[in-house]
């Protein structure tokens, strides 16, 4: 029997916490991103899908690495954060938010993108024309009609941030309570021999990530919405 | 009298619109020229879904864009109602969402027509609580019309609404048009290529062709004018006469008809003696003789006209179009030949045999 008095469940807490945050965050910075790829014609248009898909194809050590030191006392992005907060981002849950917010980055404005792409303009044209401003055409059009795009982009964006071990490694270490998180704890584990500890955690994980897919393409189904 | 006067100049890689016009805006303005002509491209103007860079638009006492003074008003704060060639209903609302999604961005004293009125004259009330994918074609764009109708617009643009639809739906669609014009008395410019359309709605008529103004006007006028034929298909140049009923002899299956003093029979049309009759008299079907025929002739409609003016000769064509006046404008092609031997002058008195066939022209087909 596997004795569940000294499972400490502290990380999966930390790493949902984390996967919350980062997709928060991302659909309200990756909404406007998506929404400028989905309609502009500017130049830049390419060079920004490339490097918001970066993430996918860059090995996280490599992300983790430039992150730590751009996030770090006398890094770009640290410095600044020291001097208004008075501490460091590195080894930090704020350090983890922003380091998952880029690493998960494509998994949340590609879904977006493309959703906001069949949408299209000629639903919008029709909304402008019956008085909606192009703000109050995103909301009450392009965003319910996007509602699939919406859900794919949320589920993948909080997946992908949980499984996600070494930008996190990288950035955050290895701090309980503060930066341990499932990935990390799991590895800890078996680094350990802790085998059974390591086993429980890895089904846990399993078996959510089996039910929050199953929610959601069960609800995905169900949404009264078909946009081609 | 409200006008729209505009000026735009839009240039693209591959396409150019040059168009500058001027017209009252009573009664429905129709937007006429084949594919590529740039008949969207100028509702789009219109709409203010295009900019044109140097471009002007003002609408009765409204001005909409003046780009002289930077004005560009945005297409939402712009009072118009926008119909597409495809319904685009939102998919996400139901039907009467869908009708009140303009309505409820319009404040209360703006609102110039209910609910109540438009889900009566468009005949929408079964479909109220249904979504757009339930309705068939016609249905959606019945509700279409309806959702730009209650954004109270003082414009209604309308880009092909008939063009997705089988003749069937046009035939269930365009008298719902008619009435929107008649009872709402709301001014409608509407695009279209389908000249039967034009000649059943249009009061005045832009003319496109490669881009360019090619005529604008009355449409009656636009219809009379000698160059036509380069303007239009050769099989529609004809007038148009705005007729009235005026007694039906149903044993010879025949309606007599009225205008400008003149009598006209048609086949039998299934009106109110008094209703309107709009016809289009192709020139080709028009003859012209000098004389009052003295003996019987079974052409019945012999109008007397004065010959206003006749059109180039040209060496290579053996027709000519010679335009008379019967009260308004009506065209007649002859041969070069005729016109030599008949020696037919400005001002001269002549009789315009028009066939009865000719007149059949009822479009509501």
């Amino acid at each position: 029997m596997v004795d569940f008095t000294d499972l400490n469940l502290g990380p999966l807490w930390l790493s949902l916490q984390l996967a919350g945050v980062t997709v928060l965050v991302l659909l309200i910075i990756g909404t406007p991103i998506a929404w400028w790829l989905a309609h502009t014609r500017s130049f830049f248009k390419t060079a920004v899908e490339a490097i918001v898909a970066l993430p996918i194809v860059l090995p996280p050590t490599v992300l983790g690495f430039y992150l730590l030191v751009a996030l770090g006392p006398q890094g770009l992005v640290g410095a600044v954060w020291h001097q208004f907060t008075g501490s460091a981002l590195s080894f930090t849950f704020s350090g983890l938010v922003i380091a998952s917010t880029l690493y998960s980055m494509p998994f949340v404005v590609q879904p977006l993108q493309g959703a906001f792409e069949a949408v299209g303009k000629r639903p919008l044209e029709v909304a402008w024309s019956l008085g909606a401003s192009p703000f109050d055409a995103f909301l009450t059009v392009a965003s319910p009609m996007a509602v699939r795009g919406y859900l794919t982009a949320i589920v993948l964006g909080f997946a992908h941030t949980l499984g996600e071990f070494g930008v996190v490694l990288m950035v955050g270490g290895n701090i309980p309570g503060k930066t341990k998180v499932i990935s990390i704890a799991i590895y800890d584990h078996v680094e350990t021999l802790e085998y059974t500890q390591a086993h429980v955690l890895s089904a846990g994980l399993l078996v959510f990530s089996f039910i929050v897919l199953l929610i959601v393409y069960t609800l995905n189904r169900r949404l009264p919405l078909q946009v081609s | 009298m409200s006008r729209l006067q505009a000026r735009f100049l839009i240039e693209y890689s591959s396409f150019r619109l040059t168009a500058e016009f001027s017209l009252p805006t009573e009664g429905t303005i129709a937007v006429f020229g084949p594919s590529g002509s740039g008949k969207t491209t100028l509702l789009r103007c219109l709409a203010g879904l295009i900019r044109s860079p140097s471009g002007f638009l003002q609408f009765d006492n409204e001005v909409w864009q003046d780009e002289a003074k930077g004005i560009f008003v945005p297409i939402h704060r712009r009072a118009i109602g926008l119909v597409f060639q495809e319904a685009r209903l939102f998919p996400h609302l139901s039907i009467k969402r869908n009708l009140t999604y303009g309505m409820s961005r319009v404040s209360l004293q703006r609102r110039r027509i209910s609910l109540d009125r438009v889900v009566d004259l468009l005949g929408v009330e079964p479909f109220l609580d249904r979504r757009p994918h339930q309705l068939s074609g016609g249905e959606q764009q019945r509700v279409a019309i309806g959702r730009a109708l209650l954004r109270s617009p003082c414009l209604l643009l309308m880009d092909e609404p008939l063009a997705s639809l089988d003749i069937q739906r046009r035939r269930e669609i365009l008298p719902f048009i008619q009435r929107v014009h008649q009872e709402l008395t709301m001014p409608i410019v509407y695009v279209s290529h389908d000249l039967s359309e034009i000649l059943q709605l249009a009061k005045s008529l832009i003319l496109l062709k490669e881009g360019r103004v090619a005529a604008v006007g009355p449409i009656q006028e636009i219809f009379g004018r000698l160059d036509l034929p380069g303007v239009v298909e050769p099989g529609v140049v004809g007038s148009i006469l705005d007729t009235q009923v005026a007694a039906h002899e149903p044993e010879f299956g025949l309606s007599r008809v009225e205008c400008f003093g003149h009598s006209l029979f048609v086949p039998h049309q299934n009106l109110p003696v008094g209703a309107p009759l709009r016809l289009h008299v192709l020139a080709r079907d028009v003859s012209v003789v000098t004389h009052f025929p003295q003996t019987q002739t079974s052409v019945l409609n012999v109008l007397e006209a004065t010959v206003v003016e006749i059109g180039r000769s040209r060496s290579d064509q053996y027709a000519v179009e010679v335009k008379l006046d019967v009260g308004c404008p009506l065209l007649a092609t002859i041969t070069r030949k005729s016109l030599h031997h008949l020696n037919l002058k400005k001002g001269q008195v002549v009789y315009a045999h028009v066939k009865a066939v000719a007149l059949s022209q009822d479009f509501r087909e």
